[in-house]
């Protein structure tokens, strides 16, 4: 048996920040991490760009390996939990190996969702949310010709976008109308489709897939509509969900993901989670929501070792607000907080057709509820603030119409003296 | 922890020159070779509703949250300068950076095509050197915390100096700097009131420490002194003493061992009052001042007559050193302190520090080195040395000060301050230097 205070399980954003947060306040205790992958840590986030070639798998490593040795925790990469006894405080790993905890943090993140579409499980695809995944991606784009994407969220745009960069013909297929629902409202999602068209990616929207089937050494693709395409690879991109097979017999409630309160505490004691594996408090509503999205990842994170070190400076996590900045061909589309209007927000619009420029701001009350833009310069952070601080912009509300980049930052900046 | 060289804005002065944009203009033309102000990566924005200028610009944070939101590795602390590193070739152009910065210090450039941010040119800042009213300075005291960092601090922790007290900051840099082979005493006063002189049968610090009366402070650490020269050991002879036991009742001990040129090293606390015993006025209270002894009513409007000047005072004793201070202005200080300390092995050295009171002067307890700066920048409190047989010089000279309600401004002691009072206590500032300039030579 081998024993360990904190017991933290997964490597990526919302764990290193909690290893982080821990060895602020706690010098001492001994940390255990745990990793499936047997890579170095990362970040989900830049492996399209691995895909595209762009960044070199051992350069965006999140944490050189004398980071660990320095701060005193011991690594254990390519194993995982595979179950929980929360009673005797113990986890089994998939090695055999057992570990007594004192405190446990399960942030082991999601795993990608395989529609059930007919024949696909027959079929070779590619998926693409661990680093071996975007190694193996951009080994096999570099020798073929014509890929297709099924989903336009973030992950499906991402590897469009670099596939196309890799050189390929590139199609998505998306049974939505428009790109990246819930991010972009559909003006915006018009834009970013318009991009892609013109750089040459067909975007086959509203389409359904009726089934998949190999075809020499790629596949072919049949939609509702009776068309199909051939493709030479497959990148299935329909969404993420966390993998929870090894909370079984324990008391943490799950939903779509791990029930947390506003400490990230789950329902089970000793245990917390944090980042894309955690279903936690919204910022809009009452309903519980999984954010996915890594700035949030890290503040969960720290929420989560702030209580497990039982940090005085602890504050509550305020709930998750959607936050999404989108490159995408050389253009920006930035969207914080709400992105759609409804009857009790007031709305404010602004086009630029002719710079493709686009402007909208969500407010409530006179308090920011939303703003999204394009090809605008915008500081996403300084937004976001003002949304969780709940910045009364009523002595400033035309100023911050007419010039929100400006007077966010004076608004900003005159808390920091 | 490891301090670090920094940027510092002071909008009061910035909003001097209207917009002159100078800092912007430099920043674009280091960087980019362009005067066109979207490649600054300094940005003065407008204060709303008529509020002094702000500013976005990089704080390279201690816990950078850009960093944590960095997916590529491109943005790193660096541990040796503090700076948040970018490294183009690594970055994705995500733009995750920017939703954690809370100040617009990383933002994207639409020409440039990646996003840019403050590398403060590599301790030698563009825009500071740009800026004509000193709204901005490059604040590089952060070697001289590192370095005392690495010295033991020679108070207890846990005194109960009031929140934002200047002189629990000033007595334990100074004792630190000073080190062990110290004997300290402290005359009534803030000082041993918050307990560096002992309680509970067990004294505040970890050198030997006597408390003497407010009158004999200087004539007992004469004694001492002179019996420790007996005895063969080379032990630092120190008070920390407010102005009341320096200049009003301690005086006469204090300017007979200046007079002596015994081997002292004095250092006069000056909070200008008796702000223990409840914000009683004493000599140093300034024209004008709230006390409790000079109160505000329908007659009396703070204190009637001027404070006196200790420092020129003790300069004019033609001992071993004197100086003034601020802890606004800590290299300053410390340069001030080894020389002081050097002199008092040959004789007297006498230190006045200005030494603003959170709880007595009625100002934020996060103000109090604000009050300091805005002190030393009005030429309230000008900062100069005297070494035995030269000249007066003045190490901070302030060529164009501030008006004296931007000191005046910052403490509820003046709030009372009319038009007539205002004007008598610029003129009394300006004489003030008239005067010194005339010790310096000029």
């Amino acid at each position: 048996m081998n024993t360990t205070h904190y017991l933290v399980a997964g490597a990526s954003h919302a764990g290193l920040e909690a290893v982080h947060r821990i060895r602020l306040v706690d010098e001492t205790s001994p940390i255990t991490l745990v990793t499936r992958d047997a890579h170095a840590p990362y970040s989900p986030t830049i492996l399209p760009y691995v895909v595209s070639g762009q960044s070199a798998p051992e350069r965006v490593v999140l944490r050189p390996a004398d980071y660990f040795l320095q701060h005193n925790v011991t690594l254990i990469s390519d194993n995982e939990l595979v179950s929980i006894d929360e009673t005797g405080k113990q986890v089994t790993l998939k090695s055999g190996d057992r570990w007594q905890y004192a405190k446990l943090l399960l942030a082991t993140g999601a795993d990608p969702i395989i529609p059930p579409i007919p024949g696909l499980s027959e079929t070779p695809y590619h998926v693409l949310r661990t680093m071996q995944h975007a190694i193996d991606l951009r080994d096999h784009a570099g020798k073929v010709k014509r890929a297709v994407v099924l989903g336009a969220g973030l992950i499906g745009m991402h590897g469009a976008e670099n596939l196309r960069h890799a050189g390929l013909d590139v199609t998505i297929v998306e049974m939505c109308d428009q790109v990246l629902p819930g991010y972009f409202d559909a003006r915006a999602a018009a834009v970013i489709e318009h991009a892609f068209n013109a750089n040459g990616i067909r975007m086959l929207m509203g389409s359904r897939v009726v089934r998949v089937e190999p075809l020499g050494d790629g596949c072919r693709i049949t939609l509702e509509n009776g068309d199909s395409l051939e493709a030479d690879l497959l990148l299935v991109a329909t969404g993420v969900k966390p993998q929870l097979d090894y909370l079984k017999g324990t008391s943490v409630q799950v939903d779509q993901g791990i029930l947390v309160d506003r400490r990230m505490r789950t329902d089970a004691p000793h245990i917390w989670a944090a980042g894309d594996v955690a279903q936690a408090a919204d910022f809009y509503g009452e309903e519980k929501v999984m954010m996915g999205i890594l700035p949030d990842a890290v503040t969960q994170g720290a929420v989560a070792a702030m209580d497990m070190t039982e940090d005085h400076a602890l504050k509550p996590y305020i709930g998750g607000v959607p936050i999404n900045t989108y490159t995408f061909f050389g253009q920006q589309a930035i969207s914080v907080g709400q992105s759609l209007a409804d009857a009790s927000l007031e709305e404010l619009t602004r086009v630029d057709e002719d710079h493709g420029r686009y402007l909208k701001i969500l407010l409530k009350e006179n308090r920011l509820q939303g703003i999204s833009s394009i090809n605008q310069e915008m500081d996403a952070g300084i937004m976001w603030q003002l949304i969780l601080r709940k910045v009364d912009l009523t002595p400033v509300k035309d100023a911050f119409i007419a010039r929100p980049l400006e007077t966010g930052r004076a608004l900003m900046s005159s808390t920091w003296r | 922890m490891t301090a670090y060289n920094t940027i510092a804005f002071d909008p009061s002065r910035c909003e001097l020159c209207n917009d002159c944009d100078a800092c912007i203009t430099a920043c674009a033309q280091v960087k980019s070779g362009s005067d066109d102000p979207l490649y600054s990566r300094i940005k003065i924005v407008a204060g709303f509703n008529g509020n002094p200028p702000e500013l976005a610009l990089c704080r390279q944070c201690g816990d950078p949250e850009c960093v944590k939101s960095c997916p590529s590795t491109a943005l790193t602390k660096n541990p040796d300068t503090g700076l948040i590193d970018w490294e183009k070739s690594l970055c994705v152009d995500c733009l995750l950076c920017t939703v954690g910065c809370s100040y617009g210090g990383i933002t994207y450039n639409a020409t440039l095509k990646h996003v840019a941010k403050c590398d403060l040119c590599d301790g030698d800042p563009a825009c500071v050197k740009a800026c004509p009213s000193g709204a901005l300075s490059y604040i590089t005291s952060a070697g001289i915390f590192n370095e005392q960092h690495e010295r033991e601090d020679l108070f207890v922790p846990g005194l109960s100096a009031c929140q934002g007290c200047n002189s629990e900051m000033i007595m334990r840099h100074s004792l630190r700097k000073v080190g062990p082979d110290t004997v300290l005493a402290t005359p009534p006063g803030c000082i041993p009131g918050m307990g560096s002189v002992g309680f509970n049968g067990t004294t505040g610090t970890k050198v030997p420490v006597f408390h003497p009366l407010l009158t004999n402070t200087a004539s007992m650490l004469a004694g001492l002194k002179k019996q420790y020269n007996r005895m063969g050991r080379n032990v630092t002879a120190m008070a920390l003493a407010g102005d009341g036991g320096a200049g009003d009742v301690g005086f006469q001990s204090l300017s007979g061992a200046a007079e002596r040129n015994d081997q002292i090293l004095f250092i006069c606390v000056d909070n200008e009052g008796y702000m223990n015993t409840g914000m009683q006025a004493s000599g140093s209270t300034s024209y004008g001042s709230w006390t409790t002894t000079t109160p505000v009513g329908s007659e009396m409007k703070g204190k009637r007559t001027s404070q006196k000047n200790l420092a020129m005072i003790m300069m004019n004793h033609n001992c071993e050193y004197v100086a003034t201070a601020s802890t606004a202005f800590v290299e300053d200080y410390y340069e001030k302190l080894d020389k002081a300390l050097a002199a008092s092995e040959r004789g007297f050295a006498y230190l006045h520090i200005y030494s603003p009171c959170p709880t007595g002067w009625r100002f934020p307890s996060s103000q109090t080195i604000e009050v300091c700066r805005k002190g030393v920048e009005t030429n309230f409190a000008p900062l100069w040395e005297y070494e035995r047989g030269g000249d007066l010089h003045f190490t901070h000279p302030i060529d164009n000060p501030l008006p004296v309600e931007a000191y005046l401004n910052l403490s509820g002691k003046y709030r009372h301050v009319n038009a007539e009072q205002l004007a008598c206590i610029q003129q009394q500032v300006n004489e003030r230097v008239r005067t010194l300039k005339r010790y310096a030579g000029q």
